[in-house]
């Protein structure tokens, strides 16, 4: 198998997977994770079509992204926080009644 | 040849770290499997010939967001319903939507690409190089995602300020 057909593989496998962990677990954290998951899928990517195309564009994106989701964790990580303290619990089912 | 053999193994070792963290019950555990595929993925930039990537994937994704986060599951270790049952009511939903997005992207990857004009020598992923295109051609992204950055961080003190106030 070719190498980028290979990387792009495992890009669309980590990102059905990342997706599946939102969809499907219930702890908070490990949705968080698995969004993590999600960013990591799409810089692969990203990094994949970079070095086959030669250009220095998706190598950039990339680096944009690492700050975009040091951002998003730095914001979900205390409401995560403000949320667990206010229900003492992780569980998704218990958010359920956040109405805005 | 050594380097194919990496890329296999580097490729496993992501996709057995994913496959870990849905099945794992402990979310340190989860981490810990996230850990090991960031590393994986760091190891595959570096056989790609884009090591300044590598590295910030292992010094920002490895030693700042999942550090952050080991703190965040240190300090919310409740044994509470999630940890008793893994799963939601939304497993075969999401089991369905996996294999659908696995066949739809995967029959477009399957379709290979059209031929680059460019060769892909690696030389513009060079650190220096990188730098020098980063900062002359893509400066204006550069400088909003500093934004970003910074409205992140007035989001972040507003929301313990919220608690404060409340507390």
């Amino acid at each position: 198998m070719d190498k980028t057909e290979l990387l792009l593989w495992v890009s669309v496998a980590l990102f059905a997977l990342g997706l599946l962990g939102v969809m499907v677990r219930r702890n908070v954290l490990v949705m968080l994770m698995c969004m993590e998951l999600l960013f990591n899928a799409v810089n692969l990517s990203l990094v994949t079509f970079s070095h086959q195309s030669g250009t220095a564009i998706g190598a950039v994106l990339v680096f944009l992204i690492f700050v975009v989701a040091t951002a998003e964790i730095a914001i979900a990580i205390p409401i995560v926080l403000l949320l667990a303290r206010h229900k003492h619990t992780l569980d998704l089912d218990a958010y359920a009644d956040l109405k805005g | 040849m050594i380097e194919t053999l990496l890329l296999y193994f580097f490729a496993g070792a992501t996709l057995l770290g994913a496959a870990l963290m849905l099945v794992l019950r402990h979310p340190m555990r989860v981490a810990m499997a996230l850990i090991a595929t960031m590393l994986s993925l760091a190891g595959i930039y570096a056989l790609l010939g884009m090591h300044a990537i590598a590295v910030f994937q292992v010094l920002i994704y490895v030693g700042a967001v999942m550090v952050f986060m080991v703190y965040a599951i240190m300090l919310l270790d409740v044994r509470d319903g999630s940890f008793a049952r893994r799963y939601s009511g939304w497993l075969v939903p999401g089991i369905v939507a996996f294999l659908l997005l696995v066949a739809t992207i995967g029959f477009g990857v399957s379709q290979g690409f059209p031929a680059w004009s460019a060769a892909a020598d690696g030389a513009v992923f060079g650190l220096s190089q990188f730098s020098i295109t980063f900062l002359t051609e893509y400066w204006l992204h550069f400088e909003l995602v500093s934004v970003l950055l910074v409205a992140a961080i007035v989001g972040a003190l507003a929301v313990i300020q919220v608690n404060r106030r409340r507390g």
